[in-house]
């Protein structure tokens, strides 16, 4: 049987109620809001880029421990990556959270975001875990300032 | 035949409240046996639907098995057999709502369509630029976006009326909105995410004064309520029959014949005409003019089923015991640490929307889920009600007569657990 610990593991927890880099960003030259229709979570993530980096990252917002967790640790695992590198890591969690192939809980490209394997046993939930990612392709994209995972 | 069990035990007499036994009744629905993540289902999400008595099923796989066939069409037996299915299926409703005629009685998909053939029909007729249409804050999404969409087809303004700290409609307020530019009312009669039990006679009565016709949303009121449409006076009421035990896709709207024989055909097809021609096309007589293309038979029979095992329970008998256990959760609920409930309205349906302190509500109905306990969360489609009280969404508990005080305890305990994981 799932144990809940598994869902919500220690770290999710310590983030959600520890978010790092939840503020505005004041050299942010892109702003990206996400809105999960169905929970109500929204955020908004606040980029420094250029044209090959992901220079600094923030967030605002509200959200269930799931989003709020994922948005906090994607701010920890993209800043300072190259856009490239994002878009890859992007890729590799959704796989991750959807419980896709290739990636898997041993994926090392993936670190500490691994916490959210248990996601995949809850299609409900993949939303949650997805919401801030959804948003961060958007601005690497330089799609609109409105992104949503609907 | 499982019905059996509902009906009450020799000797009891007519107005006395009749025995209710919890377990009997909950051998009726087989889906209460069977477990979720290997705990036993509590499901408290009847707001959002309920389950379905065995003698439904039944009732659905006999008319697919033994009776289907189109309706109001053939002249062979089984076309007359379906086509009297249906229509006791609607003198059943009838007889359910107290209407006068059951040519009142208009099977629809559900309160949503009922409400939108309302506000096509009735609404692009009457409802002019410059003219107002009043809901309420409390409405389901339902029964505010048809309405949004007619003002701002025809130019008409939408009023809204406020709601106070308990979730409770402001009748003060309400009579402030009416006026002579005043051309419908649509009010919910209990709200789907606060339970608030709406004075509805009375909303009704005060738009009549001004000669306005008013629409009920049921749909949260007939698996709780008595409902008389006479005594209340409404001129339309919807609802919907996948929340009163029977199947989803069937619905239910009633409108009093005067105002649907003069309101013009919702949508056109076979069944809703007299004759076709090329230069001119005559409608049916009602209810058939509001009812084009085959309907769903099979939904109409089932909710007949469902209306006729309700009634065996009776509904002041449902009525008395889910107040009992409304009462019991709410109490076990005032003892939990840093839980508030939204919605405290002194007259409410089975509802328990809440909000817990540094919990978000999805992640209340995870954790509950793998207890196997089910839960809605979110916004219940009613975003300006969380809106009013400031919350992103809520973690609702919405009781049946099946529903047990040991399912209480359980969804309690469970939430002692969400305390101990977010601390």
């Amino acid at each position: 049987m799932f144990d809940l610990r598994e869902l919500y593991q220690e770290l999710i927890l310590e983030h959600c109620k520890r978010p790092r880099h939840f503020c505005l960003l004041a050299g942010a030259n892109c702003k990206v809001e996400g809105y999960n229709p169905l929970c109500g979570d929204q955020l908004t993530l606040y980029l420094d880029l250029d044209h090959e980096w992901v220079r600094d990252i923030s967030f605002q917002g509200s959200g269930c421990a799931i989003s709020t967790a994922s948005a906090s640790m994607l701010t920890e695992s993209v800043q300072g990556k190259t856009r490239a590198e994002a878009e890859a890591l992007f890729e590799r969690f959704h796989h991750l959270v959807t419980g896709k192939s290739p990636a898997t809980a041993e994926d090392p490209a993936l670190g500490d975001l691994v916490v959210f394997a248990g996601v995949a046993e809850f299609p409900m939930r993949v939303k949650c875990a997805t919401l801030a990612w959804h948003a961060l392709r958007a601005a690497l994209r330089g799609e609109g300032d409105m992104v949503s995972t609907e | 035949m499982s019905i059996a069990s509902a009906v009450h035990t020799p000797g009891s007499r007519p107005g006395r409240p009749r025995a209710f036994d919890v377990e009997k009744i909950r051998q009726d629905f087989p889906i209460l046996h069977r477990t979720i993540r290997g705990k036993p289902l509590v499901y408290l999400d009847n707001a959002a639907t309920s389950q379905k008595p065995q003698v439904v099923l039944e009732t659905l796989h006999h008319y697919y098995t033994a009776e289907n066939a189109n309706i109001h069409r053939g002249v062979h037996f089984l076309s007359q057999q379906s086509t009297q299915a249906y229509e006791e299926a609607r003198s059943k409703v009838a007889r359910f709502v107290h209407a006068a005629d059951e040519r009142e009685i208009i099977f629809v998909r559900g309160t949503t369509e009922g409400i939108n053939l309302v506000a096509h029909s009735y609404g692009r007729k009457h409802v002019q630029a410059g003219d107002e249409v009043i809901i309420s804050t409390m409405e389901h999404h339902s029964n505010i976006v048809p309405w949004q969409l007619l003002c701002e087809e025809q130019g008409a303004i939408l009023r809204v009326v406020p709601i106070n700290d308990a979730g409770e409609f402001l009748l003060e307020e309400y009579a402030e909105l009416l006026n002579p530019r005043t051309k419908f009312v649509a009010v919910t009669h209990v709200s789907n995410a606060l339970g608030t039990i709406n004075p509805v006679r009375q909303i009704i009565a005060m738009a009549h004064h001004w000669g306005v016709p008013v629409l009920i949303d049921g749909a949260q009121a007939v698996p709780h309520l008595q409902v008389d449409v006479q005594a209340l006076d409404c001129d339309f009421y919807a609802f919907s029959g996948h929340k009163l035990y029977g199947p989803t896709g069937i619905g239910v709207l009633y409108g009093k014949t005067a105002l649907l024989e003069a309101m013009p055909p919702y949508q056109g097809g076979g069944d809703m005409i007299r004759s076709v021609t090329f230069e001119k096309t005559t409608y049916n007589a009602l209810p058939y003019k509001f009812e084009a293309g085959t309907p769903h038979i099979a939904g109409g029979i089932g909710l007949g089923a469902a209306l006729d095992y309700v009634q065996a329970i009776g509904l002041d008998t449902i009525r008395t015991y889910e107040h009992t256990l409304l009462g019991y959760a709410t109490a076990a609920f005032a003892v939990l640490p840093g839980v508030r409930i939204i919605g405290t309205a002194q007259e409410k349906a089975s509802v328990i929307s809440f909000v817990r302190d540094g919990v978000h509500p999805h992640d209340i109905g995870t954790i509950l889920d793998l207890e196997g306990i089910a839960i809605r969360t979110g916004h219940h489609c009613a975003q300006p009600v969380m809106a009013r009280f400031g919350v992103p969404a809520t973690a609702r508990v919405s009781l049946a007569f099946y529903n047990t005080r040991e399912e209480i305890d359980a969804l309690v305990q469970a939430l002692h657990t969400v305390q101990e994981v977010f601390g």
